[in-house]
């Protein structure tokens, strides 16, 4: 018989889509761990998000509300989740929907006693896009230039204060590059109108992109950070290849940056490293990246120690990977009977 | 001419950079001429190599390692 503790772990990002969610990679990490054994509860959006049907992965599915319904609707659903499922760890993995787990995690803790290792409010508020900016001033870290807009009658200035091209980004998701006056206008609409303003214009950065997954304790101390390079993207803009890297610059850098942030939880920082070896950080996401399951792949499983740490078990920081690890993403076709379907969509649990 | 130290070059001649994450197929003189700078060889080590295994010439021979030097300044595998 086992001597490992069994862990029960909710989470979401079951979306394991062309466009992914983290849920799969940090699930298929936690299902490696060696510290524990893991029981997985998921918490989906949408009925079709397919790890809700791969039963050897996630033991049990909930639906919760979208972000937009608001914090209560979602207090209200996890506690009835909560009072069916002793659940230990709370693991949210996806961006619009942090600012609420963020803001019920105390609540969680004193009433359901469900652990998170999130980031503060101020942290989490503070890497958003529109003030990366200056966060990067902040913290040392450079970032390029960047102005935020709020209205389209902004933009007549930006021809003043910026070089072509440029990027056009929206608060949250997508990001394009303008070569001229008219492709900013054509961007900014398309962007605001599917995402809403601000819209970010930002000085484009020439070189490549080389991304790093992390965990800081909230003490300042980065457990364990790995940089990976995309191989081949998708057009959606996401990785489905990619290469880890044995690259200590950027260790130092995002070692630095959890020691002056003292950030709490996982992040991926975004860089861009140019021709000259400089490195320009484009994003901070407050979660882990889809790609996680990487991190264990070449020794450092960052999900297992977030698990952990959130247990109160000591972990020691990582202090090494295996650099010339791959991940090659595939898609693969899932046979449910509707049944199944059926149940997640009128009992919202499965 | 000196290789970066964290290069590693596989028998099948396969070069990987783990620096930047670049990998390059390399054929079988290039794979043999960057063993010999990785075990410390010079460049006039490498010419005279050349020429005895090669049918080539010295000045043909000093233009290809040149070439070939480019490249690889070009990717940023050598320091």
């Amino acid at each position: 018989m086992s001597s490992k503790p069994t862990y029960t772990v909710a989470l979401t990002g079951l979306n394991a889509i062309d466009s992914p969610g983290p849920g799969m990679g940090v699930i298929r990490c936690l299902r490696n761990a060696e510290s524990f054994d893991v029981r997985i509860i998921g918490l989906s959006y949408e009925s079709l998000e397919p790890c809700i049907y791969m039963h050897d992965l996630v033991n049990k599915t909930y639906q919760i509300p979208f972000p937009s319904a608001g914090i209560d609707a979602l207090y209200h659903r996890l506690s009835y989740i909560f009072s069916k499922e002793k659940v230990d760890v709370l693991i949210p993995n996806f961006d619009a929907e942090l600012f609420n787990f963020i803001k019920l995690s105390e609540r969680l803790e004193k009433e359901h006693s469900i652990k998170t290792i999130l980031p503060s409010p101020e942290q989490f508020e503070s890497r958003q896009k529109t003030n990366l900016y200056y966060y990067g001033l902040q913290h040392g870290i450079k970032v390029p230039y960047s102005k935020v807009i709020f209205s389209a009658a902004d933009l007549s200035s930006i021809e003043k204060e910026f070089s072509f091209p440029v990027v056009v980004k929206g608060k949250y998701y997508d990001a394009k590059i303008a070569y001229q006056t008219e492709q900013i206008w054509q961007y900014f609409y398309k962007i605001s109108n599917q995402w809403g303003l601000p819209i970010i214009i930002q000085q484009y950065i020439q070189g490549n992109e080389v991304n790093v997954c992390g965990l800081g304790d909230g003490h300042g101390n980065l457990i364990g950070a790995v940089p990976m390079r995309k191989l081949y993207i998708t057009d959606k803009g996401k990785a489905w290849a990619g290469v880890t890297l044995n690259d200590d610059k950027l260790i130092s850098i995002t070692e630095a940056f959890v020691r002056s942030a003292k950030w709490k939880g996982p992040f991926e920082m975004e860089f861009v490293k140019t021709i000259q070896d400089e490195y320009y950080l484009l994003e901070i996401n407050p979660r882990f990246p889809a790609w996680c399951f990487l991190t264990a792949g070449c020794g450092q499983n960052q999900p297992e120690a977030l698990v952990n740490l959130a247990m109160n078990k000591q972990v020691v920081p990582f202090k090494s990977y295996q650099a010339g690890k791959m991940f090659i993403r595939y898609s693969s076709d899932l046979i449910v009977d509707i049944s199944e379907f059926e149940k997640i969509n009128t009992l919202g649990e499965l | 001419m000196k290789l970066k130290r964290s290069i590693a070059i596989s028998d099948s001649g396969f070069l990987f950079n783990p620096i930047t994450g670049d990998s390059f197929s390399l054929n079988p003189t290039a794979t043999e001429i960057l063993r010999l700078f990785q075990q410390g060889a010079s460049e006039s080590d490498v010419i005279s190599f050349i020429q005895e295994n090669y049918i080539v010439d010295k000045n043909t021979a000093e233009k290809d390692l040149q070439d070939f030097r480019d490249q690889l300044m070009h990717y940023k595998l050598i320091e």
